[in-house]
């Protein structure tokens, strides 16, 4: 029997139309646009001045505070502009923009296919090699891994879970990964581990990739301690907490973190990351990404370099179907609509999704019959169409006795409801507010 | 059968009046004892309960109208400065005049002068939409038109032209509360005085863009040139961040901005039209001079025809 989460979850339709394409190396950008705010906090400070000459991973963007990371340069050339760059919803984010010449890379990174098997740095070493790696979370919210992998004072972690559910429909940049370079992810696993210092390892997988658990299972037999699990498929196991609870068993408390549970849990793209920052000392300067759709007329997964504009990807404006009306970064549950198709990838990029009007196009929105499938779908336990009408009357001390700060912004609320009220936005909107609130007061 | 319905009629009366003996001395004993100056001030306010004077609701203005020595800081937008008289009066207190408010749209982004560059078909609220992204136009700090500031209006003053995608202020309901000014994620409704005769300059603009991408977004974007600030010959034009700001408490009317500004950003609302060669005319040097011109009909200088020029 595959596990899954205890609590709410919806079946979208799977759509992996883009699983048996392999993946492509994309050709370099005419230039890249490398953002400044690639990860959760803080975001760096440009180390380079215009008309510098940089190397492919050479260190571009140094962290200005403690949730910050490394930014490295993906291509090499010249730095035509340090200035600000519309980001894909159109604010302007600093970046460093650079003339791409050749491919030139830094000496020391190991440029070779072979797989290093062999660990010869211990725990510390390791986290400062990921944080000078660069490495951030690739599962989507880019939380910079060394600080993930360093738990706070007082709570010890004893399990690492690897997050290979990939449970978004349409995605396959996951799939392609662990089908492709599974002994990488298990050794990026590993050496996770060995900086967790914890012996057990789980590889969480959605059985509807059996071929991708196949690989995983084959590629971890030779490392004791790491198990691959098999997950019943439902949306949204890919969360962090759904994650932990489907493979352990155990739930994070509200306003906890999953280190109180003692799980850490990062995504295969990211341990891969890992593998070739402390094996190969590459930092994080591409990711794989998957262009897809059912306009296109053929998806493709593509190693992509950071800073490359979308609309290079999508070869636009050929190379982008008439009846394609959204084009939207990530995937179609939790992804966010691209306002600038000039906006450049960032480190977490994992899907280009190009949907038709008739796909895009939104219910028209009734009234609540409180029929409670909102309240069923919920994966946290909350109430939606509650939130919903709370929000509406601003009532922020309500919002917040009714736990709103504990929405993951899944949707499946939104997917679930029959009247096609827009509860995600209008619940996003109230969190955003009372967790504003609850920050501004002094803390005890 | 009877003596049953009797019984229980009789019982229900005599625990009635007991009760209402109990009830009778509790009240006299738990009394509040309340000023009745609230009660007062209370019946002369507007009673709308929008908050516009930072309490909620009328009868907290009242019971802090009373509370405080003086009136400084304390004034009921909606009733202006005849209920803040009314007030005084029966406080016995002195209260300052107020020049009376109204709320301004400070953005040009109509849909000729600010073309579409995406759509938007998420919930129609500004907050949710400036929240996910910067806006389905080239400016990020344009009008988002989905009219979060109509609903937060009591009043009815204020509401979303479809044809031009902007908000409009009835100035006439416009009680200057400030809800709608709460309620723009963009921040681009002010309260500005009402000027002499309803007559009132204002950059109708918030774009802190350099002017290149700026006019990019919008044909009637402020572009920070300058022009506006040399021009004034009373000192009220500021530019910050690419972006002029005309201080009302200065402004003396003359509208030499107005005149000056290449894109027309500058809004002169409320002003008779001038006769057909007014760049010969020498303009009018003070704000009583300017609005000496009574009985003619009003125009607002942006009319769609005037943008149509522009183009």
């Amino acid at each position: 029997m595959s596990k899954t989460f205890r609590m709410g979850g919806v079946h979208p339709n799977d759509r992996k139309i883009s699983n048996d394409c392999a993946i492509e190396v994309f050709p370099l950008p005419r230039r890249a646009y490398i953002s400044m705010a690639q990860h959760l906090g803080a975001p760096a400070t440009p180390a380079v001045n215009v008309g510098d000459k940089v190397k492919t991973g050479q260190l571009i963007g140094t962290p200005s505070g403690f949730m910050s990371a490394n930014v490295h340069s993906s291509v090499s050339g010249t730095v035509a502009a340090v200035e600000p760059v519309a980001d894909l919803a159109g604010n302007k984010v600093m970046s460093i923009v650079i003339d791409v010449e050749g491919d030139e890379w830094m000496p020391e990174i190991d440029r070779t296919p072979d797989i290093v098997r062999e660990i010869t740095l211990d725990g510390p070493a390791i986290i400062s090699r990921i944080k000078d790696c660069g490495v951030v979370g690739l599962g989507g919210a880019s939380f910079p891994t060394h600080i993930k992998l360093s738990p706070p004072p007082g709570k010890t972690a004893d399990c690492l879970i690897i997050n290979g559910a990939e449970c978004e429909p349409y995605l396959t940049s996951d799939y392609r990964i662990m089908m492709e370079r599974p002994e990488e992810i298990v050794l990026g696993a590993v050496i996770m581990m060995k900086a967790l210092n914890v012996t057990r390892g789980y590889i969480g997988i959605e059985d509807n990739k059996p071929a991708a658990i196949e690989s995983m299972r084959n590629a971890a037999s030779g490392y004791p301690g790491i198990e691959v699990v098999v997950l019943r498929k439902k949306y949204p196991q890919g969360g962090e907490k759904q994650l932990i609870n489907a493979v352990t068993g155990r739930s994070v408390p509200s306003m906890g973190l999953p280190i109180d549970t003692g799980a850490v849990v990062q995504n295969a793209a990211t341990a891969l990351a890992v593998y070739e920052a402390v094996q190969k000392n590459k930092p994080l300067i591409d990711n794989t990404i998957t262009v897809t759709g059912q306009c296109l007329p053929e998806s493709h997964n593509w190693l992509v370099r950071v800073g490359t504009p979308y609309s290079e990807i999508l070869g636009a404006p050929d190379g982008i179907p008439e009846n394609a009306a959204k084009i939207i970064s990530g995937g179609p549950m939790m992804g966010k609509a691209v306002a600038n198709i000039n906006a450049p990838t960032v480190k977490a990029n994992g899907a280009l999704l190009l949907l038709t009007e008739e796909q895009t196009r939104r219910m028209k929105s009734s009234n609540c019959i409180r029929c409670g499938k909102c309240v069923d779908a919920c994966p946290m336990g909350l109430e939606p169409y509650l939130l919903n009408k709370l929000s509406g009357a601003g009532k922020m001390d309500e919002l917040e006795e009714h736990n709103v700060y504990d929405c993951i912004e899944c949707g499946c609320c939104m997917f679930t409801c029959p009247a096609g009220i827009p509860l995600l936005d209008h619940i996003r909107q109230a969190k955003g507010e009372v967790i504003r609130i609850m920050r501004s007061r002094p803390k005890k | 059968m009877s003596d049953t319905l009797l019984f229980t009629v009789l019982t229900m009366a005599v625990l009635g009046l007991l009760l209402a003996v109990v009830l009778y001395f509790v009240a006299k004993k738990f009394r509040v004892e309340e000023d009745p100056r609230i009660d007062e001030v209370e019946s002369v306010m507007p009673g709308a309960n929008c908050g516009g004077c930072g309490f909620a609701g009328c009868r907290a203005f009242a019971e802090n109208a009373v509370m405080s020595e003086t009136l400084d800081g304390i004034f009921c937008p909606v009733g202006g400065n005849a209920v803040m008289k009314k007030v005084a009066e029966k406080l016995g207190r002195e209260v300052q005049e107020k020049a009376p408010m109204v709320a301004v749209v400070r953005c040009n982004g109509t849909c000729e002068n600010r073309p579409r560059t995406s759509i938007y078909d998420g919930c129609a609220s500004c907050k949710v939409e400036n929240a996910l992204y910067c806006g389905d136009t080239g400016c990020r700090y344009g009008c988002l038109g989905n009219g979060d500031c109509e609903r937060a209006c009591p009043f009815g003053a204020i509401r979303v032209n479809p044809a031009t995608g902007l908000p409009e202020v009835d100035e006439n309901l416009c009680t200057a509360c400030g809800n709608c000014v709460k309620a723009c994620p963009k921040g681009i409704i002010e309260l500005r005085t009402k000027g002499p005769k309803n007559r009132r300059m204002y950059v109708s603009c918030m774009n802190r863009e350099k002017g290149g991408v700026a006019r990019k977004a919008c044909s009637a974007a402020c572009i920070g040139c300058r022009k506006c600030e040399k021009v004034c010959p009373f000192g009220a034009i500021t530019v910050e961040d690419n972006l002029s700001y005309i201080d009302f408490t200065k402004c003396r009317l003359c509208r030499k901005c107005f005149d000056e500004c290449p894109t027309h950003a500058i809004r002169a609302v409320n002003f008779p039209p001038r006769p057909a060669k007014s760049a010969a005319a020498p303009a009018p040097q003070t704000a009583a001079e300017a609005v000496e011109k009574p009985g003619l009909p009003k125009a607002e200088p942006s009319t769609p025809e005037k943008k149509e020029e522009q183009k």
